[in-house]
């Protein structure tokens, strides 16, 4: 692969992998710093920017494990760099307690996790969606998360770089959620052209330093981040702290703290979600599906809508925070709901919650959890009992 | 050598809030501290390019206290939010605080690779033999037989000698002090600040609270008397018979080599690569020209 490769005409499609897409959204949304280690399904990811980083001029390092790949992103995003890394289960569950740092610390960066069965090594080129929750309560403590799960090439291109502009925006880590189906499939795109694209950089501040407080709260609860080196000379620590990143204990700043760690992500919520409805209009049915299902899911509304069923899909693009308001307001008037996914049972308890006083309707389950893809069929059947 | 002003560290302290600070009384790691900063202000580096990272521990508070650009991270992990800063920004001067449980046992991994890297940190281990912080448990430096929280019958394992580690990973500079030797300690920061390469310093100090009380030492003159009588500078050790040499310690400079360092080696590579792809595109653009040349001759052909 050389960068000609990459360097490509943007009107004709080009055949790429859904991990070869979201390296090169990354690279396109301003990537200035990869640390990882390598993991199946992910590992295509690493091997990509290793060629193409240095070409750039950007840096690329294989680091020691995942908690240093971990450390290793937040530490240069503290310089001013886009930073990422890219993993699977096994890896993710050893960054945890660093992306909580993050978290607390509200230092962009942007994981990439493409899962695989679990738990432990599991099924290392099994397709599987048991992560939902690792994304979202995966480390410690109390925190908010953004999680975007795209479910073609193209997207996994697109939300890469939504990823980037969120994690700058909103300063903190965000969670790009593969399927191995996803991360490995080729399909025919055609990317945007560069200057069409929407970038977002953080915002750095416009004061002396003496003024400066890196966690100043405001309405907005987001605070310029200045990068070591510029004269700022600031303090970061996961202990908990005030405005100015120093150690606190006060329960006044305390609460302050985690009301801010809260709230940028919830008074936002309008610009985090995305759903899409698809034949939602008309449902009776409604499937709910994410990543690779819903390509499933997809298949199985055309068929049925063939028939003159009326059934039709969401898909959040966004599953955490979770789209509480759009589901609900989507499931008012159908009859049932087929909730799929391939894990045990993680997203379902999200509809159930938001949809609970809805006593009108039916959810039913369908699950896999055996290292297969749920197929149409697999969802067809489920139609056929409530339609 | 500069005269170093008294009080030269309030010039390098936090003022806002920050004191008193977390450590007991007698304990080492504020010594060094000390040492560190007149180091800092030998040397003439500017507060403004010096990032100061640490991991959990008595010793990963010293961040929060100084003025610099300061990152207090996760137990064991400084190096390796280290390695993402330097490398990012090989301008800056980038100093990791650690203890010896942080550096040594948690976080020995990241140790051994920045090490074998030879990135360029100044990594300073402040070896208290004990998991101070935390109240006394066993660490990988506690000395076999010595007692913790957690080695009530006298530890079993036997310890680390962190710099034959560090030696052995690769780090181009290696060296032992202690917080009774403060020149020494002052002027082996210095080198190891002037070092381009990872230079890696233990530095050994009293912890007469958590390691004192579990030892019966818990007078921390004692123990600075200890650190003065059972080490011995590098040169002095050369000249001890192999009987005296046993029971003691060795500090100064161990090693002190040159190895290219991580991040220019990485500054090469771009440097490399990015020749290569500017005269790809030349020899491009040349084949281009060739390719509109000849066509251009061979429509006037054609009109001929
Ligand atoms: C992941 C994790 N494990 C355990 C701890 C608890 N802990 C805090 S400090 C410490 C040991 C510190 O010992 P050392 O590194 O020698 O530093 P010292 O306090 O002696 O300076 C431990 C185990 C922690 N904070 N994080
Ligand atoms: S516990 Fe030991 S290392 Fe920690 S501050 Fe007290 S004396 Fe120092
Ligand atoms: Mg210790």
């Amino acid at each position: 692969m050389s960068t000609d490769r990459y360097n490509m005409d943007r009107n004709k499609p080009i055949l790429l992998q859904g991990n070869e897409a979201v390296a090169l959204g990354a690279l396109d949304a301003g990537l200035g710093f990869f640390g990882g280690y390598p993991i199946t399904p992910s590992s295509e990811i690493a091997e990509i920017l290793s060629n193409e980083m240095p070409k750039r001029g950007r840096k690329f390092i294989q680091m020691e494990d995942e908690l240093a790949s971990m450390a290793s992103i937040i530490g240069a995003s503290l310089v001013g760099k886009k930073a990422m890394t890219a993993t699977s289960g096994p890896g993710f569950s050893l960054m945890q307690e660093n992306i909580g740092f993050g978290m607390m610390t509200e230092v962009p960066c942007v994981v990439v996790n493409v899962q695989r069965g679990g738990p432990s090594t599991g099924l290392p080129t099994s397709p599987a969606q048991g992560d939902m929750m690792q994304a979202r309560w995966g480390t410690h403590g109390d925190h908010p998360s953004i999680t975007l799960y795209p479910d073609s090439v193209l997207e996994c291109y697109e939300l890469a770089i939504r990823a980037f502009n969120l994690a700058e925006k909103y300063r903190t880590p965000v969670f790009l959620l593969l399927d191995e189906l996803i991360g490995h499939m080729r399909e025919a795109v055609k990317l945007p052209p560069k200057d069409e694209l929407k970038i977002i950089n953080r915002v750095n501040p416009n004061v002396p330093p003496e003024w400066y407080k890196h966690f100043k709260n405001n309405p907005k609860y987001i605070s310029p981040l200045a990068s070591y080196g510029q004269g700022y000379r600031f303090h970061v620590t996961g202990l908990t702290h005030d405005e100015k990143g120093f150690p606190t204990n006060k329960q006044t700043e305390i609460q302050a703290k985690m009301d801010k760690l809260l709230k940028k992500i919830t008074d936002n919520l309008d610009d985090l979600i995305q759903v899409e409805a698809f034949h939602m209009d008309d449902a009776e049915v409604a499937i709910f599906a994410a990543g690779v299902v819903a390509r499933s899911a997809k298949e199985a509304v055309l068929r049925s809508r063939k028939k003159g069923k009326k059934v039709g899909l969401i898909r959040p693009l966004t599953i955490w925070p979770f789209p509480d308001k759009e589901v609900e307001r989507m499931l008012e008037s159908t009859k049932a709901t087929i909730i799929a996914e391939m894990n045990q049972g993680q997203l379902i308890n999200e509809v159930l919650r938001v949809t609970k006083y809805q006593k009108h309707a039916k959810y039913i389950e369908l699950q896999r959890y055996d290292g297969s893809l749920i197929t149409p069929e697999d969802i067809l059947e489920k139609i056929n009992e409530v339609l | 050598m500069k005269k170093i002003p008294q009080k030269v560290i309030h010039r390098y302290l936090r003022h806002d809030k920050k004191f008193p600070h977390v450590w007991c009384p007698g304990c080492g790691i504020g010594t060094i501290l000390g040492d560190f900063l007149r180091a800092v202000y030998n040397i003439g580096i500017p507060k403004d390019e010096i990032v100061m990272v640490s991991g959990i521990g008595c010793s990963g508070r010293m961040p929060v206290y100084v003025d610099f650009n300061t990152l207090h991270t996760t137990h064991g992990r400084a190096i390796a939010f280290a390695t993402g800063i330097k490398f990012s920004e090989p301008r800056l001067k980038v100093v990791v605080i650690s203890g010896d449980g942080d550096a040594a046992a948690i976080g020995g991994n990241h140790l051994i690779h920045a090490a074998r890297r030879n990135i360029d940190l100044t990594i300073i281990i402040i070896n208290n033999s004990i998991y101070g912080m935390t109240g006394g448990q066993a660490s990988p430096t506690t000395p076999l037989g010595d007692y913790a929280t957690t080695a009530p019958f006298g530890s079993i394992e036997p310890e680390f000698d962190l710099c034959k580690l560090a030696e052995s990973a690769g780090a181009s500079f290696v060296a032992r002090t202690t917080a009774y030797h403060t020149m020494e300690a002052r002027q082996i920061f210095e080198a190891a600040l002037n070092k381009k390469g990872c230079a890696v310093v233990e530095t050994i100090a009293q912890c007469p609270v958590s390691y004192g009380k579990m030892n019966q030492q818990s007078s921390a003159i004692e123990m600075l008397k200890w650190q003065k009588e059972n080490t011995v500078s590098i040169k002095s050790f050369d000249k001890l018979s192999p009987e005296k040499r046993q029971d003691k310690i060795v500090r100064g400079i161990i090693v002190d080599k040159d190895r290219e360092e991580f991040t220019a080696r990485y500054e090469n590579l771009i440097k490399r690569l990015q020749k290569n792809e500017s005269s790809k595109e030349k020899s491009k653009q040349q084949a281009g020209e060739n390719q509109k040349k000849s066509k251009s001759k061979s429509k006037k052909e054609e009109k001929k």
